[in-house]
């Protein structure tokens, strides 16, 4: 039994077989926010570190890859790497990043560490509007394809599985499941061996963390780190999946939905980041999609409660719903038939 | 040496009106503990009542209606979340970026792409003293927010309300036994901040910047640094942090020209690179309680 309940999740190798490219890209968009959110949620929901510069290291990543694997013209600069070096390459830096940052992120505890992380957005939207070379200004650059060993996750060549012709995002899927999974599973090997419980005991006894030999001030930037790196893999993917990355998006109000979406899924837990980034994502996206027949939503540039407003409405409210009479969020609501009755909490 | 006097007026009265929207802040967090997210919101709504109401009510009935409105939404807060909320602070703390996330939501679909005046009597006249050109707007800034911080020192310090505020500061479950109502000193706290913020939007938003549009909470953010790198529990902190800030801010805005090599924009961003640079050498900010704890 204890094995079988994980097999719903092969479904989720379905999808590119059936749905059409507007959910495809909106499970794309979930995937790469969830891992973004998981790495938020080691930090915020296991360590008590609160963090409103998780955009920036999301921007790092996006453009670290863009960057990488991009090749330079007479505006821009990239290096030409192969797709997958750039990845990894940017990844690490987002991580060097994080740990640049490791001097406050070690020392400031909880809410401190949150205001002084603004910082980073203001500091990071400052940077990518005057790097032209890199970011392409204000109106973004192209992210080139991913290609692993000479096969181009974009709408070339002749895929066809089954009959059913796979472009760009259909492939894309896989390399965001795979992304996803490893991700998950490595945040849950953190979470439930030493670090992880070091993690915990320094947000609810920080002085007694210090005191049975832990050291907080270190765990605090290392997670930090991690966290940034996963911020920098999810920025990859996003990326990836928009084809273009704009410094625009990479602001405040992004920042504030990863917190949104962890506190809505359920702090410190790897399940609870990715209900609350599908939660977060994909309510926008669904709203635009029948705005038409839903009440009280209009479609954009009419003057009322646009889509997306709608969703930012359902979200803040879900926020301060869920803290109030949800404390384990949307996780916390268990389907028995679901979930095990033993729960190794970490 | 003109105009380096004039940015530091500039600074010192755009600093007086970050020190108003940070006491607020503060005082919040001594009272509840929690860092208040929303904020920057809270001032955009003053901002907004006061500019649509400016035609019908006049200048100073329309902030009047603006502030009260700010510290009712304050209070409500308080009421409604901080009350109930069994969740630990830091969460709670999250819990308002859930309300800064819908109440910015709704004032910027408001406001859309409008930029509103909140019709002060200043407008963009001038005074010339020795040479020395300063904004009126800038002197009301200078003046309006010493009255109300004095005022403001002077009910901390001597009033029993102030006196029942310090005390819940310094341990809440003491003056809670001793009678202090907690519900109301903690209520009171989040109103005097909404009002001061509100009155702080007239001068965020006044001459020389163009009005009160969908940024105004950009700039008032700053006045999150100008809390920090005073040290949150202190409010003589945030008066020194948010002086600091805006010195900074109107210096190197005005002096950005010698400073391109480092970007377009600069001003908006150096108040964070202070905040940095303080918070590497003292964690706690400036005037803020180092964290000590005994075993």
């Amino acid at each position: 039994m204890s094995k079988l309940r994980y097999l719903p999740l092969l479904l989720l190798l379905l999808p590119p077989f059936y749905l059409d490219l507007f959910w495809l890209q909106a499970g794309l968009f979930v995937m790469a926010a969830a891992i973004g959110a998981i790495g938020l949620n080691l930090l915020t929901g296991s360590t008590g570190q609160l963090s409103m510069g998780h955009s920036f290291f999301l921007a790092v990543g996006a453009y670290g890859y863009v960057y990488f694997a991009g090749e330079s013209d007479e505006h821009l600069v990239g290096l030409g790497l192969p797709p997958v070096v750039a990845i990894v390459c940017a990844v690490v830096l987002a991580g060097l990043a994080g740990l640049a940052f490791s001097p406050i992120a070690g020392r400031l505890s909880g809410v401190y560490l949150g205001i002084a992380s603004l910082a980073l957005i203001f500091i990071g939207q400052h940077v990518l509007f005057n790097v032209h070379d890199v970011t392409g200004g204000y109106n973004g650059r192209a992210v080139p394809p991913l290609e692993i060993f000479g096969f181009t996750f974009d709408n070339s060549g002749d895929v066809a599985p089954f009959g059913i012709p796979f472009g760009g995002l259909e492939k894309l899927w896989f390399v965001g499941l795979i992304l996803l999974g490893v991700s998950a599973l490595f945040a849950l090997g953190v979470l439930r061996s030493r670090p992880g419980r070091a993690m915990n005991l320094i947000r609810d006894q920080q002085t007694a963390a210090g005191v049975i030999g832990i050291p907080v001030a270190r765990t605090r930037a290392a997670v930090f780190t991690l966290s940034s790196m996963y911020a920098g893999l999810g920025g990859v993917l996003l990326a990836l999946t928009f084809q273009r990355a704009v410094p625009d998006y990479f602001g405040m109000l992004l920042a504030l939905d990863y917190l949104a979406m962890i506190v809505i899924g359920g702090l410190g837990s790897v399940t609870g980041a990715i209900v609350g980034a599908t939660f977060v994502t994909l309510l926008p996206q669904l709203l635009t999609r029948y705005s038409d027949s839903l009440p009280l939503v209009s479609p954009p540039g009419t003057g009322g409660v646009s889509p997306a407003d709608a969703a930012r409405y359902l979200y803040g409210a879900a926020v301060v719903g869920i803290v109030l009479f949800l404390p384990a969020g949307l996780r916390g609501l268990r389907i028995p038939s679901l979930t095990p009755r033993k729960e190794t909490t970490p | 040496m003109t105009r380096f006097i004039e940015l530091l007026i500039n600074g010192l009265s755009l600093g007086s009106v970050y020190a108003l929207i940070a006491l607020g802040f503060v005082v919040i967090f001594r009272a509840t503990e929690v860092v208040n997210f929303a904020h920057a919101s809270l001032l955009l709504l003053g901002g907004y009542v006061t500019a649509v109401l400016h035609a019908d009510l006049g200048f100073v009935g329309a902030l009047a209606v603006g502030v009260l409105a700010a510290a009712a939404v304050g209070a409500l807060i308080e009421l409604v979340l901080l009350r109930r909320a069994k969740a630990p602070r830091q969460v709670v703390a999250i819990a308002t970026i859930g309300i800064d996330i819908v109440l910015m939501a709704e004032l910027s679909r408001r406001l859309g792409t409008q930029v509103l005046s909140l019709g002060d009597p200043w407008r963009e006249k001038v005074v010339t003293i020795g040479g020395i050109t300063v904004a009126q707007t800038r002197i009301a800034a200078l003046v309006v927010a010493a009255i109300l911080i004095g005022l403001f020192l002077l009910a901390f310090k001597y009033t029993s309300w102030g006196v029942s505020m310090r005390a819940v500061a310094e341990d809440s479950e003491t003056s809670a036994l001793m009678g202090i109502r907690l519900g109301r000193i903690s209520m009171s706290a989040w109103a005097v901040a909404g009002a001061l913020a509100a009155v702080a939007a007239v001068f965020i938003t006044a001459f020389p910047t163009p009005g009160l549009d969908r940024t105004s909470s950009i700039a008032a953010l700053k006045a999150f640094p100008a809390a920090i790198l005073g040290g949150l529990d202190s409010v003589t902190g945030a008066l020194v942090g948010g002086l600091l800030i805006g010195v900074t801010e109107a210096l190197v805005g005005g002096y950005q020209n010698d400073l391109t090599f480092l970007g377009r924009g600069l001003g908006d961003v150096a108040p964070y690179v202070v905040m940095i640079a303080i918070l590497l050498v003292r964690p706690s900010g400036l005037f803020g309680t180092r964290e000590v704890s005994r075993v």
